[in-house]
């Protein structure tokens, strides 16, 4: 028996709902504020709620019930999980999946810079008449021909600095003291400054009209199955699956745990938010073209531009915009870190599995260098095209693909479905069953692979963006290729001696002893 | 507000929001048998 030396405190979440908060608090994020609005009223407004809840029920929770599965059962990191799901080939998944967050905790971290300089900026409205050029003149300094350089710009590299501290001081303190006390905060703040903001909106001359574009129902768009792939991406993206955070939270829930129970709520929740975040968003862009005597389709956006150019446009002419600059801002920050410790969450947790360090040694040990890295690319003038180009392609080619490789491989290489059925309905209030089994089978991976060859056909024959070449190749392609095959290679990296690769699927903590057996 | 929008509006504040509350009230309609767990024996790693 070897001596196993002081251990850390385990990192189990205190309590369920902890856990629940947590996830969602990862799952809601900037994109359920400026993504899903967007994308209902270019994709049918109305008519979208039907194949959004469609995809929610057909892939989305089901996707999270998956990643809930494998974390539960298999109590690892994405590659420590994995690997014990299947061997070193589901492991290489594993690291892919941490690479994908790397990448995009390097860039996340600005944008919650951005919105916390935003809010500060509501109270003078320091924007000006051109928030356009505000954005891209005076704030980020971006040259107007996109390339990378390394001229500095203190107003987002300071920020950038502060969310890294507290992200890393967050995650230092562990599950409970930490990611979970952090959540307590941010997600009661989050939801209190949103429905304020909501309210504001719906009170603004123009709303009504806001609301009736966004939800006046478009029923010849559902015959397009563009639009159905824009439900399945946009719930796909919105829930956080499939580049394993979710797999690293539920690898610290207890035991005995309901977990089809929590991913319902976590899966209803997100939705929930995102669907008021349209109710908002559309009543202040209907104000908007109110003000301006345009029509809504002229000032609707999504995105950087929504967030960044349309909302200070709001601001600066609402009554109280300052605080409605505060509360939208504010809940962009919310929103933003809650997502960004969960997605260096997972990364820590791969190298403290993997090199078996202490938490917060890993912490230092992944922190430092992305926090260094991440203000680098992103606290320049630059930084914004690095941004845009990573951000796409890590999308596509690093979560979409990755996705589909692991339901896949899980799915019909190793042949785990049904066991991680059957460890869902252990516990779970909603059994999983066999449609589970069919949907992660079957139905997910044609979706997901419908998308991903859309996807790459579409970055195949037009260049993302506009942008050149060279940088295509290198953020972009180069970036997705590059994390690929790292991951592959970590995968022949040998784990340190104390940590068990072993799972016997047939006897394990998690089989129930059949009643009269004593041994 | 047009009358096909606000239907529209009311059937998806019912059916995610009522969603959300279904969903929470089967949760905590039962006990947290996590609860009482001790805590688990991982196969070991920090």
């Amino acid at each position: 028996m070897t001596t196993t030396p002081q251990r850390a405190t385990p990192e189990i979440f205190s309590s369920r709902n902890l856990f629940i908060l947590a996830a969602i608090g990862s799952a809601v994020g900037l994109g359920n504020i400026w993504r899903f609005p967007y994308v209902a009223y270019t994709n049918g407004g109305g008519a979208f709620l039907i194949p959004y809840l469609v995809a929610l029920l057909s892939a989305g929770i089901p996707l999270l019930f998956f990643d809930y599965a494998i974390g539960h059962r298999y109590r690892g990191s994405a590659p420590l999980a994995l690997r014990r799901l299947g061997g070193r080939a589901t492991e290489a998944l594993g690291w892919w999946q941490v690479l994908v967050c790397f990448v995009i905790g390097i860039y996340y971290a600005a944008i919650v810079a951005w919105a916390g300089m935003y809010m500060i900026y509501s109270f003078n409205k320091a924007w000006g008449d051109d928030p356009g050029a505000f954005l891209f003149g005076s704030f980020l300094e971006a040259p107007d021909s996109p390339g990378i350089g390394f001229d500095f710009v203190p107003q987002v590299l300071i920020p950038m600095v502060l969310v890294w501290v507290v992200t890393i001081a967050v995650l230092a303190l562990g599950v409970n003291k930490g990611v979970a006390r952090a959540n307590l905060i941010f997600m009661p703040l989050l939801v209190v400054m949103f429905l304020v903001l909501v309210l504001q909106s719906l009170f603004l001359p123009g709303a009504v009209d806001g609301l009736n574009t966004f939800f006046t129902p478009d029923w010849a768009a559902l015959g397009n199955p563009g639009v159905w792939a824009a439900a399945y991406s946009q719930i796909f993206f919105s829930l956080s699956v499939g580049f394993g955070i979710m797999i690293t939270y539920s690898s610290y829930l207890k035991k005995k745990t309901d977990l089809t129970g929590s991913g319902l709520v976590v899966g209803f929740a997100n939705s929930s938010f995102e669907l008021l975040a349209g109710i908002g968003v559309f009543a202040a862009l209907g104000f908007m073209a109110a003000s301006a005597g345009v029509g809504i389709n002229e000032v609707a956006a999504g995105g950087l531009g929504l967030a960044f150019v349309a909302f200070p446009t709001i601001i600066s002419e609402a009554p109280l915009g300052s605080l409605m600059g505060v509360l939208f801002f504010g809940s962009l920050v919310s929103a933003g870190l809650t997502s960004m410790i969960s997605i260096i969450e997972v990364v820590i947790a791969g190298v403290r599995d993997k090199l078996d360090l202490t938490k917060p040694q890993a912490t230092l040990v992944v922190g430092i260098p992305m926090a260094l890295i991440s203000i680098t690319m992103l606290g320049s003038t630059t930084g914004v095209y690095f941004l845009d180009i990573t951000d796409e392609f890590v999308n596509k080619l690093g979560i979409l693909a990755g996705a589909f490789a692991l339901v896949v491989a899980v799915g019909w290489v190793v042949r785990k479905v049904g066991v991680l059925q059957r460890h869902l309905d252990q516990h779970s209030s909603f059994p999983a069953g066999r449609l589970f089994t069919v949907v992660i089978g079957i139905v997910v991976p044609v979706i997901l692979g419908y998308i991903l060859i859309t996807e790459l056909v579409t970055k195949i024959t037009e260049p993302y963006g506009g942008f050149p070449t060279w940088m295509l190749g290198t953020f972009g392609w180069g970036m997705a290729i590059a994390i690929l095959l790292t991951g592959i290679g970590l995968s022949f990296l040998p784990w340190r001696r104390r940590v068990d690769l072993g799972f016997d699927e047939d006897h394990n903590e998690h089989n129930q002893r059949p009643e009269g057996v004593t041994r | 507000m047009t009358p096909t929008a606000i239907v529209m509006m009311v059937v998806a504040i019912l059916t995610v929001w009522g969603g959300l509350v279904a969903a929470a009230v089967n949760l905590f309609r039962r006990p947290d048998q996590s609860m009482g767990d001790e805590l688990p024996d991982t196969p070991s790693s920090t």
